[in-house]
């Protein structure tokens, strides 16, 4: 389904953001949107383009990753949100009101704002430091107590151990823990978070993009987010702005239809020869169809198994033991009808993958372990069935020939109507379109 | 005087309230011309720190009054303000402005820029950004300058004998036209061991100052 | 203004200009003497600080004899090496007011030798080394080229600091542009004095623009070029 903006998305823009709304969220998110914006730089605005006439349209509560490579203006772009840098041209609204029209000081107050360097006071504690808004906004010292609490256990810090000790004292991943904390503070309806995990180590990074997908599930923010990584775009993007030098808008998608239909060269070659492989990281294995695992108890004998599956027994039977988890493979053919199948036959088990393992990693290490089938086990760890690679790799085939509308594999950390475009009368999408038949690029001019 | 005592103590002992007396003297003109010094310099630095196009024409003529020499200075005062603590407070004062407006901007300029920008994009306005955060992380290379501009000032007001002033320096020149080393060791030693313990009450008062600036280098 | 009038006649008075007390005479002392001093600082201030720098070891060295060196006014120096040079008998009148000069000029050329090496990146050392140069190639080929733009400025603040404070120098009896400091206030000529004192602030005004240019002629290509302006750096010291 096409995330793209339509014609004039800025049509009769009175938007009714309740909707947008997921149900029940406890905190409220803005809608953002960008109207033929364009940054130019330069005295007389006639330098260089660093944003050139972007527009789309970001529903309340979405995750929203602006990316390309360097120089595309992604950042820019995110700085002219909360007006550290002015457009040139257009206008842009959070929640229908245009933001020009509104004291920068007081706009920024109510947006959180993350940044690579993460930009903590060096000169104040943890806690002045995720305090400094409420401050501003005249909080009473006790308030703000709390809410420092609280923040700092909700990014998963202890405020006993950190809330004294000064910025220099803590790690890299602490010190961006706190910046979310403190960007977080008054509880802004929209977070902007430019290269937020950029200064990180590859795990770390990776732990506090799931922390901040479990956070977003959580508070449900609306949240612009710039990477130059397509990987991280795709993990944490409910939407996906691909620019290009120039500050153009390349595309603008969910993450699955980037990955299977790129509007351009650009955006493939951006996406990467491997965004068949990227697209499994949208799916989980509990979409696949399984295939019934073939189980034999610990102790039971052949002869039982061969009765109970009529003669059409599988070579290979999977052992399991009393509370029916998995022990390891055992070749059928080579035991007699009144073996007692025990632990010493089996042979090493296939990899164990659950129902949430995303296809991608779920793939590799049946790749890993060179053999066909994964077995696919509850939260019990007990097998539920077996994941095939051709099962994968069906899957795969299925997703290129995709032409209608899919609901988004990964909607579950955003609300459910992130794809409603603002005048799309509300149709989740054309989904019955020809294939090729709608250009997911975002219209400009 | 081959065989004149560098120092001779009785003389020390007999003469306290003399030596005390220049040194508090010594003190004094130190202390007004720092705290003078600092409140032009302040101004001075932030004028240039707020508008970049004053930097240049206000660190040139802070220069050229630092390159002119001690005793020229205080002498091409003498005919405006005669010979007067006025006098050597000008020339004292005149000498501090370098250092410390280039220690105020170069602590300015030292805030980090992801801290200025997270300033900014929380809603901090210029001046809350100025005294909330700029002035306090530019304290460390502040108080630096301050140690400076005081170590050297208090050298300087040796040079003030030369016209009347000089606290312990009125000492070392007497002792100097007397051809008698102990009042030119006793000034030059009370003078020195002045400078350093002003310099180590100022490193503790900057430690205490800056809490989160472990090292007392100030940089991240 | 009356005083200027006066300060103008006095510097076109030829016999001003004649002489072991004429102008040119006293610059001339002026410039040698602080010259010498400044060589020998150089030779003792700068090997020390390019070895610390290039080793990393004896930092503290450096540092204290920085703050010393701040601590240590040039006019207590010179007149406590006044009884000394009695002492032992030698001209009161020079080496003196040299000492203080030397001792002046050390501490500001060992650090600017010293943040000079410390300043050179660590990669294009290995990168040196990596390539196969000698200890001695890396040290002359590649480091003491990058230290050279700021051991210069450390050269440069010394010089400047000498060539003022020299003028100390008369009261002890010695030569330069002192004298007319130093004799014009003793004898009450005014205008005697004041041209001293412009002579002086204008030798050190010159001194430095000299020191920038040359800065500026022999900063390596490539590098960001040293403006002949004023030398920047976070702070100096005069001392008196």
């Amino acid at each position: 389904m096409a995330r793209h903006v339509s014609e004039d998305p800025f049509r009769g823009l009175a938007l009714p953001t309740s909707a947008n709304r997921p149900a029940g969220a406890p905190h409220r998110a803005a809608t953002v949107a960008f109207d033929h914006v364009t940054k130019r730089y330069g005295r007389r605005d006639d330098g260089p383009t660093a944003v050139d006439d972007l527009s789309f349209f970001v529903p309340a509560g979405a995750t929203c990753v602006l990316v390309g490579p360097s120089g595309c203006g992604k950042t820019t772009s995110l700085k002219m949100v909360n007006r550290l840098i002015e457009p040139t041209q257009g206008r842009i609204l959070i929640d229908g009101q245009d933001i020009s029209t509104q004291d920068p000081t007081r706009l920024r107050r109510g947006i959180g704002y993350v940044i690579q360097q993460v930009g903590l006071f060096p000169h104040q504690t943890i806690a002045e430091n995720v305090a400094v808004v409420p401050r501003l906004l005249g909080w009473s010292a006790r308030r703000r107590r709390d809410r420092v609490e609280e923040l700092l256990r909700l990014v998963g810090l202890e405020p006993g151990q950190h809330m004294n000790r000064y910025p220099a004292d803590l790690s890299g991943g602490e010190r961006q823990r706190v910046g979310v904390a403190r960007a977080l503070a008054a509880d802004p309806p929209l977070l902007l978070m430019d290269e937020p995990f950029g200064a990180v180590d590859p795990i770390v990074r990776a732990r506090l993009q799931d922390e901040l997908l479990r956070l977003q599930r959580e508070l449900g923010k609306t949240i612009l987010f710039v990477t130059h990584d397509i990987d991280e775009a795709i993990k944490m993007g409910d939407l996906v702005a691909v620019m290009r030098q120039g500050g153009t808008l390349a595309q603008f998608a969910t993450p699955a239809e980037l990955l299977t239909q790129p509007a351009s060269d650009f955006v493939a070659r951006f996406v990467g020869a491997d965004r068949a492989l990227k697209r499994l990281t949208l799916r989980r294995v509990a979409e696949l169809p399984l295939e019934p695992a073939p189980i034999v108890g610990l102790g039971e004998s052949m002869g039982a198994v061969r009765a109970r599956s009529g003669g059409r027994t599988p070579r290979w039977l999977l052992l399991v033991d009393r509370q029916r988890l998995p022990v390891g493979w055992v070749d059928g053919s080579t035991l007699p009808d009144a073996a007692a199948v025990d632990a010493a036959a089996a042979i090493r088990p296939s990899p164990l993958l659950g129902r949430e393992t995303t296809l991608r990693d779920a793939l590799s290490l049946l790749l890993d372990a060179a053999v066909r089938a994964g077995i696919v086990v509850d939260e019990a760890g007990r097998p539920v069935g077996l994941a095939t690679i051709d099962a994968i790799t069906a899957l795969l085939h299925e997703q290129n020939d995709l032409t209608d509308g899919r609901d988004d594999p990964d909607a579950a950390p955003g609300p459910p109507d992130v794809t409603a475009g603002p005048t799309a009368s509300g149709s989740r999408d054309d989904g019955d379109a020809p294939r090729g038949g709608r250009s997911p690029r975002a219209p400009r001019g | 005087m081959p065989s004149e005592p560098l120092i001779r103590w009785p003389w020390v002992t007999a003469h306290l309230d003399e030596i005390g007396a220049a040194l508090g003297q010594h003190l004094f003109l130190t202390v007004i011309a720092v705290a003078a010094g600092l409140a032009i310099s302040a101004a001075l630095a932030l004028l240039a720190h707020r508008y970049r196009r004053a930097e240049a024409p206000i660190t040139w003529l802070a220069g050229v009054v630092y390159t002119i020499p001690s005793l020229a200075l205080f002498v091409l005062l003498i005919p405006v303000t005669g010979l007067s603590t006025l006098t050597s407070e000008i020339g004292l004062v005149g000498y501090t402005l370098l250092i410390l407006i280039r220690n105020i901007l170069a602590g300015l300029d030292g805030v980090p820029r992801d801290v200025l920008e997270a300033a900014d994009a929380m809603g901090l306005t210029r001046r809350q950004r100025l005294f909330q955060v700029e002035l306090p992380l530019a304290l460390p290379i502040v108080m630096a300058g301050i140690r400076i501009a005081t170590v050297t000032t208090i050298g300087l007001v040796t040079v003030t004998a030369l016209i009347g002033q000089g606290g312990l320096g009125q000492l070392m020149l007497a002792g100097f036209i007397n051809l008698f080393p102990t009042e030119i060791y006793v000034g030059a030693l009370l003078s020195i061991a002045l400078a350093v313990v002003v310099d180590a009450g100022l490193l503790l008062l900057q430690r205490a100052l800056t809490p989160w600036a472990r090292g007392g280098g100030g940089r991240r | 203004m009356e005083l200027a009038g006066q300060v103008l006649a006095w510097f076109s008075d030829p016999t001003h200009w004649q002489g072991a007390d004429g102008i040119p005479v006293r610059v001339l002392e002026h410039l040698e003497a602080s010259g010498l001093a400044v060589f020998v600082a150089a030779l003792l201030a700068l090997p020390v600080g390019l070895v610390v720098g290039h080793t990393g070891r004896g930092a503290f060295l450096v540092s204290s004899v920085a703050n010393l060196g701040r601590a240590l006014p040039s006019f207590a120096l010179l007149l406590m090496l006044i009884p000394i040079a009695v002492d032992v008998q030698l001209d009161f009148s020079t080496w003196p007011i040299l000492g203080a000069m030397v001792l002046l000029a050390i501490p500001p050329m060992i650090t600017n030798a010293y943040a000079g090496m410390r300043a050179v990146e660590r990669e294009l050392v290995e990168a040196a080394r990596g390539m196969g140069m000698s200890a001695v190639q890396v040290l002359v080929g590649v480091e003491l080229p990058l230290a050279l733009p700021v051991l210069l400025t450390g050269v440069r603040l010394a010089a400047v600091q000498v060539v003022a404070t020299y003028t100390l120098g008369a009261v002890a009896g010695g030569g330069g542009l002192g004298r007319y400091i130093y004799d014009g206030f003793a004898r009450q000529d005014t205008p005697r004095m004041l041209a001293g004192a412009a002579l002086v602030a204008l030798l050190a005004i010159a001194t430095d623009a000299a020191f920038g240019v040359l800065a500026h002629a022999t900063a390596p290509r490539g590098l960001a070029q040293p403006l002949p302006g004023r030398a920047r750096q976070p702070a100096a010291d005069q001392a008196g």
